[in-house]
């Protein structure tokens, strides 16, 4: 792969994009038979699936916590999502990944409700195209909804980064691999930033506006969950509203 | 478990103590603690820091070999970093394979020299596509009294500034310094009860619910950043947290890191 010359041109990007739009996403809600909750998630090129376990008992016993439930988070890449190989398992990476996804959905788990109890995350990235992480995080809130785990909301990410000297939204592969910075960030629905991570290099300024882009982005997102969601229960719950 | 009654208590007396705007050792909420850098303290690995961070003691060492570059940038070289929560330390460390506490604090250390391009990568190269200098930098927590964050990433830049590739001893010419071109200094805040605070104690860092590490360069720029922990921040004290960590990361590295 060779860096293209141009990332941005006259305003528009490789993909067609403006700086401030999002890839396309694709939302399929309960695509698993055995897991308490799950969602199937594509986000550009990205194709992620996650499954909710849980409230459970917790193995190992140790692990449990006497007043509230733990939450764990594994994300994981298949060895084929990826151009190379990747070698299966965790790595680095992987477990960084994990950890900042995991307090990413936390903050909104009513965790309290569950002492002694494990609810389970499992994230798989089955192709990979920039931004998987964002995409796990999308896709495991609406599987947490779909397990039925109270939360205080959903929870939305994004990415915003610098291409050309330009702030884009929600980075695809290029724009990731040569481009000066990315900043994925996560959030709920009435502004609390719950994952902020950023590399690369961006001014202050830059980084102030980038937040208000990735905002916009997230709220984008958090539209498309929810009616996801309402898609699949709101036939549910038709039949027994009345007035 | 004792360590969890403990923090209820903690918590109480370090809350009651913010709101009156104080901290348990009196300092400021934006004051470090006590900060010494050693350099040099290790004569066999080729840059070597000793960092005191109030109680925190952590001492960095780089080892630096010749070996071969990735695939995909046949021309630079190499740096790997790594960072151990020993046992020794204390006493909630185990011993055993890294976990996800030190593989964060590795990989931000290493994002912070990595992305603000403080090491020219492209003058590490030996033979294009055959041989470049693998820069090891391995940081060695020796006590830990709270952010070990900003330790760590003190003694790595520190480390660095005074190491030398051993190009003698692998006979490629004359022993050089390490080409660095930008000093990243990380900044760590917590909140507490809505306050920030910078260089959190252990106390501090355990009941606090998020720390924002904020990695910024010479010129102000920002090359790095970490959200860690389980409570959200607000866009204002995001934003408030950069502003003064771009501040004091320009006090820090005029204060110890003077090239």
């Amino acid at each position: 792969m060779v860096k293209p010359e141009k990332l941005i041109e006259n305003g528009i990007r490789l993909d067609g994009r403006k700086p401030d739009e999002i890839r396309p996403i694709k939302i399929k809600v309960g695509v698993l038979n055995r897991a308490d909750g799950s969602c199937y998630f594509e986000f550009g090129g990205n194709k992620v699936i996650a499954a909710v376990y849980g409230p459970r008992e917790v193995h190992p016993r140790h692990q449990q916590k006497s007043t509230s439930a733990v939450v764990r988070y594994r994300y994981n890449m298949a060895s084929f999502s990826v151009e190379e190989r990747k070698r299966p398992g965790p790595d680095r990476r992987s477990i960084e990944v994990s950890k900042v996804s995991r307090e990413a959905l936390e903050p909104v788990i009513f965790q309290e409700y569950f002492p002694r109890s494990a609810i389970d995350i499992f994230v798989e990235v089955l192709q990979a195209d920039a931004g998987t992480r964002t995409a796990g995080i999308n896709a495991a809130s609406i599987a947490l909804a779909d397990a039925g785990i109270p939360m205080k909301s959903l929870v939305s990410a994004c990415a915003v980064g610098k291409v050309d000297d330009t702030l884009v939204l929600d980075l695809n592969k290029d724009e990731d691999n040569y481009g000066q910075a990315d900043m994925p960030i996560a959030m709920t629905p009435d502004g609390k930033i719950t994952l902020l991570q950023m590399d690369g290099h961006l001014t202050r300024d830059e980084f102030r506006e980038g937040l208000e882009m990735a905002k916009k982005g997230c709220l984008e997102i958090a539209q498309l969950q929810r009616t996801a969601l309402m898609e699949k229960y709101s036939s549910l719950i038709e039949g027994e509203v009345n007035e | 478990m004792s360590n969890e009654i403990m923090s209820e208590l903690r918590k109480d007396y370090i809350y009651n103590l913010m709101i009156k705007g104080e901290r348990e050792d009196g300092r400021k909420f934006d004051e470090y603690r006590e900060i010494t850098i050693d350099t040099n303290v290790i004569e066999k690995a080729e840059g070597s820091a000793r960092v005191k961070l109030g109680d925190t003691h952590v001492v960095v060492g780089v080892k630096i070999q010749t070996g071969t570059p990735f695939p995909d940038t046949p021309d630079k070289g190499v740096i790997i970093t790594n960072l151990e929560l020993i046992p020794l330390a204390s006493p909630v460390f185990e011993s055993g394979p890294p976990r996800e506490d030190a593989i964060e604090l590795a990989r931000v250390v290493d994002r912070g020299i990595r992305e603000s391009e403080s090491i020219d990568l492209s003058k590490l190269c030996i033979t294009p596509g055959e041989k470049v200098w693998m820069v090891f930098i391995d940081v060695h927590v020796l006590d830990d009294g709270g952010n070990i964050m900003d330790a760590a990433s003190l003694g790595a830049i520190a480390a660095l500034m005074t190491a030398k590739l051993p190009a003698q001893r692998f006979g490629v010419g004359e022993d050089t310094p390490v080409p660095m071109r930008d000093v990243p200094v990380a900044v760590t805040a917590v909140e507490i009860g809505g306050a920030i605070m910078l260089d959190p104690s252990l106390d501090e860092q355990s009941i606090s619910g998020t720390k924002l590490t904020v990695i910024s360069n010479q010129d102000g720029g920002l090359s790095g950043m970490q959200k860690s922990g389980v409570s959200p921040l607000t866009t204002e004290q995001i934003n408030y947290i950069v502003d003064i960590s771009i501040e004091k990361a320009k006090e820090l590295r005029e204060k110890f890191l003077e090239i």
